[in-house]
C-alpha cells in the first residue's frame, strides 16, 4: 500500500450534523464514524428518524444548509477531506465519483426531460462527452441496468416507465461515471416485493461486474442478511453496533440491535406469534447526547446509562457495540 | 395534439355562439335608447324614424341574427379585405355601425386597437420580464431580505387596483417631478430619435402602471411554483449528479416550473385587455378600453356588443392557447 493511503474508500470520523429550525436545534448526526473498504457492501439499518439518511447526505454535502450544518468530523475520500473541500470539487464528486440512489423512483426523476437526457447529464458534465459519446454509453447503461430495447427506451419520459423501470433508471445515473461508491438510501422500500427482489438481483450482479463500494441503507433486516458484508445500526443520530454480517445475526451486543432481530419476523416461527415491536418513543434530539440515547427503552439500563453516554467498546473482532452492559459477561463493563 | 386543437377550435364555436346571445340580449336590454344622444330639437316622428332604420324596433332574435351574421361573415370579410387587399367583402354590403359615429364598428376598433396593442402589450412583457426573475429569487432565496420585500410589494402591488397607483403615478412623476407627460398623445409619430424619446416618456407611466400589476400577479404565481418545484425529489436527484445551482435552478427546477406560470400567462392575456381600460381612462390613451368607456357611456349598442364580443373571443382562444402549452410542456400530458 503507497504512504498516506488508508485500505479505505471512505473513512468517516465523528461526523456532526445539526439542523437548526426555527423549534431549536436538531441533532440528526453525533460522532458518526465509519469507514468502507472497496468494494464492500455495508448494510445501514435503525429504525426512522435514527439518522442513516442524513449522515449519508452529509457526506456527499446534500443536505440543504441552512438549516442544515456540519459542526465536525472528517470524510476521507481519495485523499480528500470532503468535509472541507470547496463546493466545486465536492460537485466533481458528488454523480461521479460518489453515486446516490433514492427511495421514492417515482419522484426522483425529473417528469419533464427524457430519461436518455437525465442519464447523460452526468456523462456530459463529469466526463465531457458529446451528444453522441453520451447517448452510446446511455444506451450501454439501460442494457446493464436490465431495461430492454434501450436504444428506443432514450427518448421516453419518465411517466412512461414502471417503478421499478424506473429505479433502475437511477441506478443507471448513480452508476454512469462509474462511481467507487455507491449509497444506496432504501432503495427498494417503495417497490413491491417481486420488483424488490429484482432490483435486489441488479445489484449484487452490479457489484460483481464493477466492483464499486455499496452502502446499503434499509429497514429490512432480511435484505442486509441477503446481501450485506458488514452492518452498521444505528440509533439516535449514533452508531450503536458495528459488525460483520454473521457476527451481527448470531452475536448481537447492543441491546437494541437485539430487540431489532426479535422484531424480524421468522417464517418458521409460530403462526400466534405476534409481531414484536420495540416498546417507547425515540429519543428527542434537541441536545447533544450527554447519556445513553437508548436507555428509556432498554431493558439493561442501569445508572451510568443516565449519565454517560457509552463509547463504541470493542467487543469481538471488527465488531464494537456502544453499550456499558456487557452480554458475555452478562455484567456491566469494566471500563 | 392537432386533432386535440382543431376539436376545441370546433368546441369553441358553439361557446362563442352562447356567449354572443348572452352579450346580444344583455346589452340589448339595457335601457338605453340609440337617439338619446342626439340634440333635443329632434322631434319625437323623426326620432322613431331614425329607430326605424337602424332597426331597433325588430323583433329581438332578428335583431340578435342580423348581428350575428355581420359579426361572423361581413365583417371579417371586410377585415380580410383591409389587411390583405384582396377584393372579397361584399360590395356595398351591410356593417355593424355604430350609433354615435356612424362609421363601421370594426375601422372604429381597428383604429384604436394599435394603442391598445402598444400599451397592454408592452406593459404584458415588462411585467414578466420582472415577475419571471423576481419570482425564481424569491423562491430560491426563500425568507431572505429579498423574498420578504419582493413579497410585500408584489402584495401591495397585486391589491392596489391601477386606478389609484395611476393616479399616484400621475401625481408624482407628471405633476410634481415634471418627468413625463400625463396625458398619452396618440397623434405622436416615432421617425427619429427624439421623437422615440418622447414616445417612450409618453408611454412609461401607462405601462409602468399596468406591468407592475401583471408583475406582482405573475410573480406571486412563479415563486409559488418554484417553491413547489424545489422541494421536490429530482431536486435532490440533479444536486446528487453534481450539476451546478444553475443547472438545477434555471434548468431542472424552472423548466417544471413554467407549465403553470406560462399557462397562467396565457389566460391573463384578455383580463388584462379588461384591466387596460382603466388604464387607458386614467392616462387618456385612446384604445379599445376608451372606446368600450364611451360606447356605453353614449349607449352606442353596437360598440358595446362588438368590444364585448371581441373580448370574449379572446378569452376563449386565450384558454384554448393555455390548455395547448400545457400539454406541450408537460409530456405527462396526452390529448388523444
Ligand atoms: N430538513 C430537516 N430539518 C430538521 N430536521 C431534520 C431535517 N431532515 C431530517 N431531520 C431530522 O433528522 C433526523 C434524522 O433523519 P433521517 O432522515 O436521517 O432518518 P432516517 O434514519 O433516514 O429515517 P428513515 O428510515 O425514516 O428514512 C430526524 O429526527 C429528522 O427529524
Ligand atoms: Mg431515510
Amino acid at each position: 500500500m503507497p504512504d498516506g493511503a488508508t485500505p479505505f474508500v471512505l473513512d468517516v470520523k465523528d461526523l456532526k450534523t445539526v439542523f437548526r429550525t426555527r423549534g431549536g436545534e436538531v441533532h440528526a448526526v453525533n460522532d458518526v464514524s465509519f469507514t468502507l473498504k472497496p468494494g464492500e457492501l455495508l448494510g445501514v439499518v435503525g429504525e426512522s428518524g435514527s439518522g442513516k439518511s442524513v449522515t449519508m447526505m452529509s457526506l456527499i454535502r446534500l443536505l440543504p444548509m441552512p438549516p442544515a450544518e456540519i459542526r465536525g468530523g472528517s470524510v476521507m475520500f481519495e485523499g480528500q477531506d470532503l468535509a472541507k473541500v470547496p463546493e466545486d470539487t465536492m460537485r466533481a464528486i458528488r454523480g461521479a465519483r460518489i453515486g446516490m440512489v433514492f427511495q421514492d423512483p417515482m419522484t426522483s426523476l425529473n417528469p419533464v426531460f427524457t430519461v436518455g437526457y437525465q442519464i447523460m447529464e452526468p456523462l456530459r458534465t463529469h466526463m465531457g462527452l458529446n451528444k453522441a459519446q453520451a447517448a452510446n454509453r446511455a444506451v450501454e447503461l439501460m442494457e446493464l441496468v436490465g431495461i430492454n430495447d434501450a436504444r428506443r427506451r432514450l427518448d421516453d419520459y419518465p411517466h412512461q416507465f414502471s417503478g421499478g423501470m424506473r429505479q433502475r433508471v437511477m441506478i443507471a445515473i448513480a452508476l454512469a461515471c462509474d462511481p467507487k461508491v455507491l449509497i444506496a438510501d432504501e432503495p427498494t422500500t417503495a417497490l413491491d416485493v417481486t420488483i424488490q427482489a429484482q432490483i435486489l438481483e441488479l445489484i449484487k450482479d452490479l457489484r460483481q461486474k464493477l466492483g464499486m463500494a455499496i452502502v446499503w441503507i434499509t429497514h429490512d433486516l432480511g435484505v442486509i442478511a441477503g446481501i450485506a458484508d458488514r452492518v452498521m445500526v444505528m440509533y439516535g443520530g449514533q452508531v450503536v453496533e458495528q459488525a460483520p454480517v454473521r457476527e451481527l445475526f448470531a452475536n448481537p451486543q447492543h441491546p437494541y440491535t437485539r430487540m431489532l432481530l426479535e422484531t424480524v419476523p421468522r417464517i418458521t416461527g409460530e403462526r400466534s406469534e405476534k409481531l414484536r415491536v420495540i416498546e417507547g418513543q425515540p429519543p428527542m434530539l434537541s441536545k447533544a447526547p450527554e447519556s445513553c440515547p437508548f436507555r428509556a427503552r432498554c431493558p439493561q439500563a442501569f445508572d451510568r446509562c443516565a449519565s454517560q453516554n457509552p463509547a463504541r467498546f470493542d467487543v469481538g473482532p471488527s465488531h464494537d457495540a456502544a453499550c456499558f452492559w456487557d452480554f458475555k459477561t452478562g455484567a456491566p463493563r469494566h471500563v | 395534439m392537432l386533432t386535440y386543437t382543431i376539436r376545441r377550435l370546433i368546441l369553441a364555436i358553439p361557446t362563442l355562439l352562447f356567449i354572443s346571445f348572452i352579450i346580444f340580449l344583455i346589452v340589448k336590454l339595457s335601457p338605453s335608447d340609440p337617439t338619446a344622444g342626439l340634440p333635443l330639437t329632434i322631434p319625437p316622428e323623426v326620432r322613431e324614424q331614425i329607430r326605424q332604420s337602424l332597426g331597433v324596433n325588430d323583433p329581438i332574435l332578428i335583431q340578435y341574427f342580423k348581428w350575428l351574421k355581420l359579426m361572423m361573415w361581413d365583417e371579417p370579410l371586410h377585415l380580410i379585405e383591409g389587411w390583405t387587399g384582396w377584393n372579397v367583402a361584399p360590395e356595398g354590403g351591410a356593417r355593424i355601425i355604430s350609433y354615435q359615429t356612424r362609421s363601421p364598428v370594426m375601422d372604429l376598433i381597428i383604429q384604436r386597437m394599435p394603442q391598445t396593442l402598444w400599451v397592454v402589450g408592452t406593459s404584458y412583457i415588462v411585467g414578466i420580464l420582472i415577475a419571471l426573475p423576481l419570482g425564481i429569487i424569491s423562491a430560491y432565496k426563500q425568507y431572505s431580505i429579498f423574498d420578504q420585500v419582493g413579497t410585500f410589494i408584489s402584495m401591495v402591488g397585486f391589491s392596489v387596483p391601477t386606478f389609484f397607483t395611476g393616479v399616484l403615478f400621475i401625481v408624482i412623476f407628471a405633476v410634481n417631478l415634471g418627468w413625463f407627460p400625463s396625458v398619452y398623445n396618440t397623434t405622436h409619430v416615432v421617425t427619429d430619435w427624439d421623437s422615440f424619446v418622447v414616445q417612450l416618456k409618453q408611454i412609461i407611466m401607462p405601462v409602468m402602471v399596468l406591468g407592475l400589476y401583471n408583475a406582482s400577479q405573475i410573480s406571486r404565481y412563479m415563486r409559488a411554483s418554484m417553491l413547489d418545484n424545489l422541494n421536490q425529489d429530482y431536486v435532490r436527484t440533479a444536486r446528487a449528479k453534481g450539476l451546478n445551482e444553475k443547472v438545477v435552478v434555471l434548468v431542472h427546477v424552472l423548466r417544471n416550473s413554467m407549465i403553470p406560470v406560462v399557462t397562467v400567462i396565457a389566460l391573463n392575456i384578455p383580463a388584462v385587455f379588461g384591466g387596460a381600460i382603466i388604464t387607458e381612462q386614467v392616462f387618456k390613451v385612446n384604445g379599445i378600453g376608451q372606446l368600450l368607456i364611451i360606447a356605453i357611456q353614449g349607449g352606442d349598442v353596437p360598440v358595446v356588443q362588438t368590444v364585448s364580443f371581441i373580448f370574449a373571443v379572446l378569452i376563449v382562444l386565450f384558454n384554448l392557447l393555455a390548455d395547448v402549452l400545457y400539454g406541450v410542456l408537460d409530456p405527462r400530458i396526452r390529448y388523444d
